[in-house]
């Protein structure tokens, strides 16, 4: 039940961020890229497997949780985060430098696609 | 200090780059300078020293923090990643005189970034470990996001925003494979993959085949190869021209990562993945190598011209890449050494004839003369005898390395064809462009501007590594012959064990 469930939220998050990536205006864009690193973390999370009950720490108990997805997922969410934070200033640099929100910076030729 | 060299290429540029952003450098741009160009020659330095251990010995392990292997991360260094990461110590020289011209004060931070960058390369490099790969890629690619911005304006805007875009998706999808593969084999150390996918039950064989396919496209898009290379020609041309100068090693690195990684995981001639991807590789080769010279032939400007050079080496190197061969790898070696090298030079010297052009730049249309024509010209016409293949400049020497590799008769009329006919476009294109740059002349006064010193013999210095791919090209042949050979058995690495 739990995979199940797991493996549902992942591929909501992936294809949400998709098609949020697929848009043409860069906040959309941005928020697409957004979901689909959650969706990424989740599924670098899940990746040593689904157990419930087991110890992550050593010696604390009999059976441990495999810690090296936890590990990977942490250095994967601070890139993440910081990448977001480049784009993010990069969107608004390009929006002055450019006078519109456009991913390919065209002015007013496609004005219905907007987010 | 000899057993810690694999890991100084990563140090000494981390080190570097850290210092450069103290204020006693910031304050002053001549410090920064004397500073970042000391710390690059100990780059070079430590690099012909690795590559003189690597090419002496066997490959050799460092343990980081001495965990043994397969639990700790590892560096590898042979004789591949000594030369790529001396390759790299070139061009950052290169492209670090060039910006003594002037450009390395059009924004804050380009020198510590050159640093950062180079130590992202490095590490992408020495890496042998797929986990640490996707941090390095991280670390260089985020430098290269700021250095495309360098100096701002409107074009770098629009094609930084791309590739921005593109390569966080890219690393999004690099993070799945990585992640699926670390659930079917449970580890992430390259060698220790290759025996674990040697040994895997058919029924899993489909998961390492779908994260394989991720890694390819991931790399596919790093070296732009034909459907993911849209990126490349609006952000090398627009990029400032040292900045380029140095991106031309970004694709080979693409290259690189499919040597290491594919060549490693599938190595087992055993495992049903053991040619996984060659045929789809060849295929893109050769579609890229000729929608490339297409390219270039229909380029407006030089610096365009010269990304679509750039594109025409990648395609190239993938389709010869896709022959699998040890000649093959050895010919892909040699000319991405001549390739990356040239490609950086035109990058360079398409700056320094803009410069001399007044309004028009590097537009392919009628200008004022150029203050020094007969320096340029003849410039150019070695950039451009190297980069078609013309004897005796090192791109002679290195297609007709690549053109002997296709072995089969298939193989071969393919190659041979789309090659000879990519080089053909390549020549009439540079012909066009020379004679319009030099020639077609409108009535205007030459301009004031000369080539500085320091521009001029980056240009020169680059220029030179052609020729002497070529006098000494007996020596590098056997190098490269060599790597392509420890490539073919790189499972000794998992039992060789660590050296530190």
């Amino acid at each position: 039940m739990m995979e199940l469930l797991m493996s549902i939220v992942i591929g909501v998050l992936t294809a949400c961020g998709v098609l949020m990536l697929l848009r043409a205006r860069t906040f959309a864009v941005m928020l697409g890229l957004t979901m689909l690193s959650y969706a990424v973390n989740l599924f670098i999370f899940v990746s040593g497997g689904l157990t419930a009950g087991k110890g992550a720490v050593l010696g604390r108990s009999d059976i441990y949780s495999d810690p090296l997805p936890q590990a990977l997922v942490l250095t994967a969410i601070v890139i993440g985060f910081a990448m977001t934070a480049f784009l993010v200033i990069l969107a608004i640099r390009a929006r002055a430098d450019l006078g519109n929100d456009h991913v390919d910076g065209n002015s007013g030729k496609s004005q219905e696609d907007s987010a | 200090m000899m057993q810690h060299l694999p890991i100084l290429p990563i140090l000494v540029p981390l080190l570097s780059a850290a210092l450069l952003l103290l204020p006693p450098f910031q304050a002053k741009l001549s410090r920064q300078r004397w500073f970042s160009g000391a710390g690059l020659l100990l780059l070079l330095v430590i690099s012909v020293l690795g590559l003189v251990e690597s090419s002496t010995g066997a490959s050799s392990f460092y343990l980081l923090g001495n965990w043994p292997q397969p639990f700790g991360i590892v560096l590898v260094h042979d004789r591949l990643a000594a030369m790529f990461v001396l390759l790299a110590a070139v061009l950052a020289l290169a492209a670090w005189l060039f910006s003594l011209g002037g450009e390395d004060g059009l924004g804050a931070f380009y020198h510590p970034l050159l640093h950062f960058l180079l130590m992202g390369i490095n590490g992408a490099f020495l890496t042998g470990d797929l986990f640490n790969l996707f941090v390095f890629f991280e670390v260089l690619l985020i430098s290269s996001y700021g250095l495309l911005m360098h100096g701002g304006g409107k074009a770098r805007a629009r094609a930084g925003l791309h590739y921005v875009l593109l390569n966080l998706a890219g690393s999004a999808v690099f993070l799945l494979a990585l992640a699926l593969l670390y659930a079917v084999l449970g580890t992430l150390n390259i060698a220790d993959m290759a025996l674990r996918i040697s040994q895997l039950e058919p029924s899993q064989l489909l998961l390492v085949k779908a994260a394989a396919g991720m890694l390819l496209l991931v790399f596919g898009l790093k070296a732009a190869v034909l459907p993911l290379h849209f990126w490349l020609p609006s952000a090398y041309s627009s990029a400032a021209p040292a900045v380029a100068a140095m991106f031309a090693v970004m694709t080979k690195i693409g290259v690189y990562c499919l040597l290491r990684v594919f060549g490693t995981l599938f190595a087992d001639p055993g495992t049903p993945l053991h040619d996984f991807g060659q045929q789809l590789l060849w295929l893109a080769g050769l579609a890229t190598l000729l929608l490339a010279a297409i390219g270039v032939v229909a380029a407006q400007s030089l610096k365009k011209l010269v990304a679509y050079l750039v594109l025409v080496s990648v395609g190239s190197l993938i389709s010869v890449l896709a022959i699998g061969t040890v000649p093959a790898i050895a010919a892909v070696l040699y000319y991405c050494l001549h390739s990356t090298l040239i490609a950086a030079a035109l990058f360079l010297l398409a700056d320094v004839i803009a410069q001399q052009r007044g309004t028009v730049a590097d537009r392919l249309v009628s200008g004022r003369p150029l203050q020094q024509p007969l320096l340029l010209g003849t410039l150019f016409i070695v950039a451009a005898l190297a980069v078609v293949g013309m004897p005796p400049l090192s791109g002679f020497v290195g297609k007709i390395w690549l053109l002997q590799a296709a072995t089969g008769t298939a193989d071969k009329v393919a190659l041979w064809s789309v090659l000879l006919c990519s080089s053909l476009l390549v020549l009439i294109a540079l012909t066009r462009a020379g004679s319009t740059l030099f020639w077609r002349l409108n009535r205007q006064q030459a301009g004031a501007e000369s080539v500085g010193h320091m521009q001029l013999g980056a240009v020169v210095g680059l220029l030179l590594c052609s020729p002497l791919l070529v006098i000494f090209g007996d020596a590098v042949m056997h190098f490269c012959l060599a790597t392509a050979q420890q490539l073919e058995m790189p499972l000794v690495a998992i039992t060789a064990g660590g050296n530190h």
